[in-house]
């Protein structure tokens, strides 16, 4: 009854392919928004920032690229890892190598560079497919770990292997090192992944985005029709590591401040990013959003009620999170193979109709 | 045999025109097998040309050949006056041609509206920063696109289904559907691969239409393989017939109908 | 001949017993994607299970204990028996038959029919899953494996090859354990093959991995296959882990040793045998004598990471791998 789409006529092409078709969508995204940059940042503390909001945001901006990739494009990958890692030493590297720059240029340059790696690692994508291809992105994954390791030229030469983010600010505010606050943190994040969910709703709703899920649908038919396969797989990649490769900056700069590359970037992070989506809904971007809160709340949950109300052993909480995690990507691949963003569709189609059941 | 190699016009008004694409010698082998084996024809700009013969004959490989898919180990593809280097199916379909297939291959995951705009997409070139913004070149190719494809919707008459997942449509709407993504490439040759195939006697002739229409209002040359004599004898012009990969019949219907080789083909004869 | 020379042949050798593990675990990754079309990623916790499983059972240790302690305040962590190897070993694989049984029932039955990569994420919850269960079960820490079985260099081997080359060469160092382990796997590896050729259940077995369709035809029952294959991984499991556990303890980068089966397969085509053995050994080689030849100009620990492009090299060139089934594409 409020949420309807009858009476509410499309008189343009324009129109009928915006994002939020249905009004009510549109007020509630407006509504979102502003919660989001004119009420949080006053309300949000440190840890709330630091355990929830933040991870959140920029593993939402990860989501979103391998989505792209994964869900779009159909090309399986499980180099996550490795080219947030590669966002993450290029930003290192730009802001010391020219610390007079600001930080945001260095991150969406690392996002460029991020994006140049990921087409070349997606070379191979033109002859394999399917599970061969998840497999050789795994050699992108551990080989990009391993130089970051291996290469200290990466890590100037730190005696540690560590890379730390050094002080920056962004219109006169700190947004990395000790002393940034927590509104700092989460708002910078917020801006970067509104801007990266627009760009990317932008690509997949048009002619690009038709391009990508031919090819995922069936790429000998696209060939066929005139899709030229190696230049929409490459811009795949590159596309969907240009995303991975900032949140890895933001990750590093941002969040954590300072990483090293076998904890942080390693094979589990691969695995992380690929259950947002798998979770959230691939080839859906409100998919992403909703498969990285659910991966960043859950451990969050667990804890607070296995460490908090019931006072276990944190080892013992992080077993029970890995069987959780385990059960719950079963669960949802066996009930719903599309995600979260198909759960919220099928609830959208019965609040259309409500309050008629059909 | 009649050699029907100038422009004429039909009795119905058609205008048929030069020489759009010729075969020469074309040979196929998979590994020691031949598929074609030296086969020459042509189709002229405005007909409709038939390709029949019995299972195994070779025909969808010929239209395999024709989009691209396959590069013959001999012979010449000639496609309005030049010889066409081998090349790769995306560049064929940039020549204009465009194709539908036997198995349906439409892009399950995706609407009817999106499935026929990918028919477009050689229309469309706007770069991707000017799609990541969607302004300005993007945004009005989109309108622009959208337009072209619903014309042939409209065409088509499958207006209810534009957002409905292809997935979800029954044999007859998806095999309209192809057609449809064909059509909106605005193709100068029109590759049919069975368009009958699986279809009732009403269907049949919903598609019987829409072919001749496609023909007749935008000129759109077209190559047809199919099974059902009835509707060959009725659309087309000329006719090819193919029997273990070699030619054994090139006319009008009524020649080819009367070729003795072609009836024994058919009934099965058995060849030495 | 120069003992840099013998030092190469040293490290093939290795390279081949290495290979040799590899491919037993490949096969267990073979077995399950011939019968089912699953890739099973859990493969490795499967072996790290076991071994855990294993141990466990042999020093008598009370499943759960950490978990019950902490829900009922308790202190248990022992039965007070242990037990002897042999029988262990047998329990340990009826719990793998168990778990095979599970996994069937209430994964994969629900799964039928499913694109692969559904199916492959799965596989990749369930080892989340499993190991998440084996922590719990047994505990986070690093085990020992003690079956009794020959560890060192072997001093015979040494003392045969010594002479063979100048004053500084000591002869070959071929670990005892390590040989064992490569006989265990011939064994079990012909074991395998002579059961898929000449038994009933092996025969149908390959019927299933051919055509779902046409074995339901002639009546074998899928689930019963599809068991029986993931009992044969579990078991092909449980022999890696203990090699494995044996000769490093039992411990979370176990499960990571599976992971380099997957280059192998990637080389041998994921639905040969004799691929998985291929290319084992190649990958054993390959890796060990990159390592040796390279490693030092590059700051070494190129065993991480050559397995993979070496295999990606070769699907570039041969998109099925060495032995498998050619992919052709119709429209």
């Amino acid at each position: 009854m409020l949420y309807r789409e009858a009476g509410d006529f499309k008189t343009s092409y324009e129109a009928d392919s915006q994002t939020f078709p249905i009004a009510f969508d549109r007020y509630r995204i407006w509504v979102v928004l502003a919660f989001a940059y004119l009420v949080v940042p006053f309300v949000i503390n440190d840890y709330w920032a630091n355990a929830i909001l933040v991870p959140f945001l920029i593993y939402a901006i990860a989501a979103i690229g391998l989505n792209i990739l994964t869900g779009y494009c159909g090309q399986v990958s499980l180099g996550t890892g490795g080219f947030m890692a590669v966002g993450a030493y290029a930003s290192y590297k730009l802001m010391t190598a020219f610390p007079d720059v600001s930080i945001v240029i260095h991150i969406i340059l690392a996002g460029g560079i991020t994006a140049v790696v990921g087409a070349v690692f997606g070379l191979p994508s033109l002859r394999i497919k399917g599970f061969y291809l998840a497999v050789a992105t795994l050699a992108a994954q551990f080989f990009l770990v391993w130089l970051f390791n291996k290469v200290a030229w990466f890590y100037n030469y730190s005696a540690s292997g560590q890379i730390n983010a050094p002080e920056r600010t962004v219109l006169g505010i700190a947004v990395t090192g000790p002393n940034t606050e927590a509104w700092a943190q989460y708002l910078i994040s917020l801006v970067f992944v509104t801007a990266c969910a627009i760009i990317a709703r932008n690509l997949t709703r048009g002619s690009l985005g038709r391009t990508w899920m031919s090819i995922r649908d069936m790429d000998i038919a696209a060939e066929i029709i005139g899709v030229n396969p190696l230049k929409a797989k490459l811009t795949a990649f590159a596309v969907s590591s240009f995303f991975i490769g900032i949140s890895g900056a933001l990750f590093f700069t941002v969040y954590l401040g300072a990483v090293e590359v076998g904890e942080a970037f390693g094979i589990q992070k691969s695995f992380l990013v690929l259950f947002m989506i798998i979770i959230g809904g691939l080839g859906s971007i409100f998919g992403s959003f909703a498969g990285a809160a659910f991966l960043v709340f859950l451990p969050v949950v667990l804890k607070v009620i296995g460490v908090d109300l019931l006072g276990w052993p944190t080892d013992l909480v992080a077993h029970f999170q890995l069987v959780i995690v385990g059960a719950l990507i079963m669960f949802f691949l066996i009930k719903e193979p599309h995600g979260l963003a198909q759960i919220w569709r099928l609830i959208k189609e019965k609040l259309r109709l409500w309050p008629f059941p059909y | 045999m009649k050699d029907m190699l100038t422009p004429y016009v039909t009795e119905d008004g058609r205008q048929i025109g030069e020489v759009l694409m010729d075969m020469h010698n074309i040979t196929l082998r998979f590994g020691g097998v031949e598929a074609i084996k030296d086969i020459s024809f042509n189709i002229q700009e405005g007909e409709i040309r038939a390709i029949i013969g019995p299972n195994g004959a070779g025909k969808s490989s010929m239209l395999n050949v024709i989009s691209g898919f396959y590069n013959p180990q001999e012979g010449e593809v000639w496609f309005r006056g030049a010889k066409r280097p081998p090349m790769k199916p995306y560049q064929v379909a940039r020549l204009g041609i465009a194709r539908t297939f036997q198995n349906i291959a439409l892009f399950e995951g995706m609407s009817v509206l999106d499935n026929v705009m990918t028919g477009r997409l050689n229309h469309m070139d706007a770069s991707l920063f000017s799609q990541a913004l969607w302004r300005g070149r993007a945004e009005r190719e989109e309108t622009e696109n959208r337009e072209a494809v619903e014309k042939v919707i409209d065409f088509l008459e499958i207006q209810a289904i534009r957002k409905t997942p292809v997935g979800r449509l029954p044999y007859g709407l998806k095999k309209r559907v192809e057609l449809a993504r064909a059509l909106a490439a605005e193709p100068k040759l029109l590759l049919l691969d069975e368009p009958m195939a699986g279809m009732n006697v009403e269907e049949k002739e919903d598609m019987s239409r829409f072919i001749l229409d496609v023909n007749d209002e935008f000129g759109t040359t077209i190559a047809l393989i199919e099974h059902d004599m009835g509707v060959v004898m009725d659309l087309s012009d000329r006719v090819i017939v193919m029997d273990y990969g070699r030619k054994i019949g090139d006319g009008t219907p009524d020649e080819v109908r009367n070729n003795q080789e072609v009836i024994d083909a058919y009934l099965g004869v058995s060849h030495d | 001949m120069s003992s840099d020379f013998l030092y190469g042949i040293e490290v093939i050798i290795n390279g081949l017993m290495a290979g040799v593990l590899y491919a037993l675990v490949a096969l267990g990754f073979v077995l399950i994607f011939k019968a089912s079309g699953i890739f099973n990623y859990a493969q490795g916790v499967m072996a790290l299970f076991a071994a855990l499983t294993l141990v466990g059972i042999m020093e008598g240790d009370v499943p759960f204990s950490y978990l019950i302690n902490a829900i009922f305040g308790t202190e248990i962590y022992n039965f007070g028996w242990t037990v002897p190897v042999l029988l262990a070993i047998a329990l340990t694989l009826v719990v793998m038959v168990i778990f095979a049984w599970a996994v069937q029932q209430f994964v994969f039955r629900h799964l039928v029919g499913q694109e692969p990569i559904i199916l492959f994420m799965a596989t990749i919850g369930l080892a989340y899953f499993l190991e998440g269960v084996g922590d719990l079960m047994w505990g986070s820490d690093i085990k020992t494996l003690a079956l009794g079985l020959p560890q060192g260099g072997s001093r015979w081997v040494e003392d045969m090859t010594v002479g063979l080359g100048g004053d500084d060469f000591y002869g070959f160092f071929i670990d005892k354990l390590d040989m064992v382990a490569t006989v265990v796997a011939i064994v079990l590896v012909a074991g395998l093959i002579l059961f898929a050729q000449y038994t009933k259940q092996g025969r149908a077995m390959r019927a299933v991995a051919d055509d779902h369709q046409a074995a339901l035809s002639v009546g074998i029952s899928l689930n019963f296959i599809w068991v029986l294959v993931w009992s044969l991984a579990g078991l092909v499991a449980l022999v890696a882990g203990v090699m494995w556990g044996a000769k490093s303890g039992v411990q979370f980068s176990l499960s990571l040793i599976a992971l380099k089966a997957l280059p192998v397969l990637m080389l041998g085509g994921f639905t040969s045998i004799p691929g998985a053995i291929v290319g084992g050994l190649i990958i054993g080689v390959g890796e060990k004598l990159f390592e040796f030849l390279i490693g030092p100009m590059v700051g070494g620990a190129t065993e991480n990471w050559f397995a993979y492009v070496l295999a990606l090299l070769f699907l570039v060139f041969r998109p099925q791998g060495l032995f498998g089934e050619k992919i052709i594409e119709r429209v």
